[in-house]
């Protein structure tokens, strides 16, 4: 019973089976060692496979040309590898850029509706959403590539024309566009002035409003500047551009811009089933506004716009943002489904190519890269509003 | 009964029926003369009557404004429910679906089998509202608020399914389906009731029966004797895939949830790497490499994995990655204070976890997971991409058979294998919500 028959507890350690700083380590160290050691095997499995089918493993792959032909892109079949797949980047981008900007437009217009006074509108503005947000999308841009945008008039004579501005048929769809003429390139230096003008303009007036309390009117000083600079630069550089107006030939039409018919349903698809999912995001953030904001501003007289524009929208855009982002991420995902259709993006670049004997390992490595540097692109975007609108906090 | 403290009256363990205890809690309410005592609910407010004029010029003409909408819509609408009748009951050429109804929902299952399918249905029909049965009195303790069970609610939840079977069974040609669907309904009901009687007396047991009646139900008749899910297809094989996707990514989830959180920099790189690599990428890509690559990744001796099985790796690789951020977000919505609670008394970090971290967690995003159930539900149509003969599938080959071929009958397929998916995510949407206002999520 003496001090001595006790184990001298200062400064001893447990042994290693139950410290806690050893177990660390271990577990660690034998999760990342079986980690290691399944990707070893998979790889070995991979690199045996592919020399037994005779299938290369190096990258020498992507200087060789693609020999499949791409629609819209002259000599597509002669091009390398990797020139075909920045084309398919550049269709994704197109459509992911325009789609997210027609959803954005789109969702918040079925958003407002749906907390519409009006009765019609909300239910209409509810039927939209329920409808288009339970249906998978592979299925929406199936339904308007096979069932609508082929079933167009496949005649170009008899094709519709709305006023003459526009040729729809299964061919295509042709629709008025900018033209550029002599100094279109010198046009662009004008925005660029008129760019510069706005914002000085913008500044000067904030810092006079800041001086004096003179009310600043930001926008439509902004507007204007912008507006007086574009005008004159336009008629000083003797009408750059025009608009040009698609006219039907035997096959087809010249004149404005073309949209492939593949390109128009997964544009249409993407953004109304994104759009449903984008006005359920605003109505829930413009709802999740205390109610106690809108009362203190009709307390304090703002009318309903003001209330809109100064109070409610700038705190719900800050809670909309996030789940916003995500969906710009779906919609850029989602645009992949493209290769069920034929819209040349980059996914459906890859499939065809490794169809066509590209080794498929190297081409979807490849794939997951670009699609990984466009998820963390529209991430970072949306981190950076984020960290904009987020209220100052210590 | 007077000295008693008033708070007691509501917990006497005797009152063990409702009525009585109302009728107590009532004749002490009577004895206290208008003091209140036990639930008295305050009154409310009278509900002031709108009459039909008021509330047409409240919410339809309300201003010029208002006018104007109700205007546009109304028309919009009216075109869209003329288009849609006009579709349905007078151009639609909906021959090909009742000729291959059989394919829409089993795809090209041997027909000299189908009481396979048919066996397996029954099994289905008894097993799982069984479960649902046996839980419904939990879901209602967990519940805040009253039950509701009057039958507007059950209609509302109802009408999709009925909506759905009243569909399909428009396009068969025979009067054995509908018998087989009455046959499943009844013993569906009969199996709720007494899932429900049972639940108290013999809770336990009846999970362990229902869930090996549910495995054996489906494996009996469709993996043994030859048959396995090559032989699939159709609303089978959508039902399916959905159901692998997220069972079995449930519990990986978990694990790459709590390895995310973990405070151990290895397992966590290795868990932030999967998942967000995983979630970068579309799954058409994923798919695709199912398709491509993960074949090369078997040991060159061994056979080749079936391309339904390989999907199906994909399915719950992806599923696990979206699964671990809603269970994170769960975690991180856990409080502090709970799991320095529960170190004191002394819990393994294990327990700690097991008893006290995950049922919360788990429990405050339900409502989340269901969502990404659904959505896996209508990602499984992406598997039609790889050639897999799913309900999308189908309604793509069945145009071209000879007798349908080139007449443009895709509209008619594609809107019915669209009513399908539309109507199974929109009942799970409802069920969802419901769930949600029923454990009282984000009002605590």
């Amino acid at each position: 019973m003496s001090e001595a028959t006790l184990p001298a507890r200062t400064g001893s350690r447990p042994p290693p089976w139950r410290d806690v700083r050893v177990l660390r380590v271990v577990a660690q160290a034998v999760v990342i060692a079986a980690t290691i050691v399944v990707l070893w095997y998979l790889w070995g499995n991979l690199t045996t496979n592919l020399t037994r089918q005779g299938i290369r493993t190096d990258w020498g792959f992507i200087d060789q040309p693609i020999r499949f032909a791409i629609p819209d892109v002259a000599n597509s079949a002669s091009l390398p590898f990797w020139r075909a797949m920045l084309v398919g980047i550049k269709n994704t981008a197109v459509v992911a850029f325009v789609g997210i900007a027609l959803a954005t437009l789109l969702g918040i217009l079925v958003g407002v509706l749906r907390l519409s006074q009006n009765w019609l509108a909300r239910r209409a503005a509810s039927i939209y959403v329920e409808a288009l947000r339970n249906t998978p999308v592979l299925v929406i841009i199936l339904i308007l590539f096979l069932a609508v945008v082929l079933r167009l008039p496949g005649d170009i004579a008899t094709a519709p024309e709305w006023g003459g501005i526009t040729v729809i048929s299964n061919r295509g769809i042709w629709l008025p566009w900018l033209e550029g003429r002599d100094g279109a390139g010198s046009y662009w230096m004008v925005v660029a002035a008129a760019i510069v003008a706005t914002v000085a303009i913008a500044w000067w007036r904030t810092r006079r409003f800041a001086a004096t309390g003179i009310p600043h009117h930001r926008f439509r000083w902004g507007t204007a500047a912008f507006v007086a600079v574009l005008v004159v630069g336009y008629a000083a550089l003797g009408a750059p551009f025009g608009l040009s107006l698609p006219a039907k030939t035997l096959f087809g039409a010249s004149g404005g811009i073309k949209l492939n018919t593949a390109y128009t349903a997964l544009l249409i698809a993407l953004t109304i089933y994104t759009a449903s999912h984008i006005a359920e995001i605003v109505r829930g953030s413009i709802l999740a506004v205390p109610k106690g904001q809108t009362e203190a501003a009709r307390a304090v007289g703002l009318t309903e716009f003001q209330r809109m524009r100064l109070v409610i929208l700038p705190q719900a855009l800050r809670i909309m943002m996030p789940p916003l982002a995500n969906q710009y991420l779906n919609l850029t995902k989602n645009s992949s489904l493209a290769v069920a259709i034929g819209y040349y993006e980059v996914t459906r670049i890859s499939f065809i190519a490794t169809s066509q004997g590209f080794p498929a390992p190297q081409v979807f490595a490849f794939l997951m890269a670009v699609y990984l540097a466009f998820s963390l692109s529209i991430s970072a975007v949306s981190n950076l509003i984020n960290r904009r609108l987020m209220l100052p906090t210590r | 009964m007077a000295d008693q403290p008033r708070t007691n009256q509501r917990a006497r363990p005797d009152a063990s029926t409702p009525s009585e205890e109302q009728g107590i809690v009532r004749a002490v309410a009577e004895t206290h003369e208008g003091i209140a005592v036990g639930p008295q609910e305050e009154p409310r407010p009278p509900l002031r009557e709108v009459g039909a004029r008021e509330w047409v010029g409240q919410n339809l003409f309300a201003s010029a404004g208002q006018t104007v909408l109700t205007v546009v819509f109304g028309l919009l609408l009216a075109w869209v429910a003329y288009k849609t009748f006009r579709f349905v009951f007078i151009t639609g050429r909906w021959r090909v679906i009742e000729v291959n109804l059989t394919t829409f929902m089993l795809g090209r299952f041997p027909r000299a089998e189908l009481w396979r399918p048919v066996a397996t249905a029954l099994g289905l029909a008894t097993f799982v509202p069984l479960w649902l049965g046996r839980t419904a009195r939990t879901v209602q303790e967990l519940a805040v608020g009253e039950a509701q069970r009057d039958w507007q609610v059950t209609w509302s939840r109802m009408w999709p399914f009925l909506v759905l079977v009243g569909g399909v069974l428009s396009f068969t040609r025979t009067i054995t389906p509908t018998l087989l669907v009455a046959a499943a309904v009844g013993v569906g009901v009969v199996a709720y009731w007494s899932g429900d009687r049972l639940a108290i007396r013999a809770g336990g047991a009846v999970d362990l029966a229902a869930l090996v009646g549910i495995v054996a139900s489906f494996y009996v008749p469709l993996f043994t004797g030859g048959f396995g899910w090559s032989n699939w297809g159709g609303v089978l094989m959508t039902l399916f895939a959905a159901a692998v996707g997220i069972g079995v990514s449930f519990p990986i989830g978990i694990a790459l949830a709590l390895g995310r959180r973990s405070d151990l920099p290895g397992i966590r790189a290795l868990c932030v790497a999967y998942i967000e690599l995983i979630r970068g990428v579309p799954l058409v890509t994923l798919l695709l490499m199912a398709f491509f690559v993960v074949g090369f990744l078997v040991p060159p001796d061994a056979g080749r994995p079936s391309l339904v099985a390989r999907a199906l790796v994909v399915l719950v690789a992806f599923t696990a990655a979206y699964v671990a951020e809603i269970v994170r977000g769960g975690l991180q919505s856990v409080p502090k204070g709970q799991v320095e609670a529960a170190q004191a008394i002394g819990l393994s970090p294990w327990k700690v976890t097991r008893r006290v971290v995950l049922p919360q967690a788990l429990r405050n995003v339900i409502p989340a997971l269901v969502g990404q159930f659904i959505s896996l539900f209508k990602d499984t149509s992406l598997l039609a991409i790889i050639g897999i003969l799913e309900l999308l599938r189908v309604a793509q080959v069945v145009t071209d058979q000879p007798a349908f071929r080139a007449q443009g009958l895709q509209a008619e397929t594609l809107a019915f294998a669209a009513f399908i998916y539309w109507v199974l995510a929109y009942a799970m949407s409802k069920e969802s919500q419901r769930l949600e206002r029923r454990l009282g999520l984000g009002e605590r």
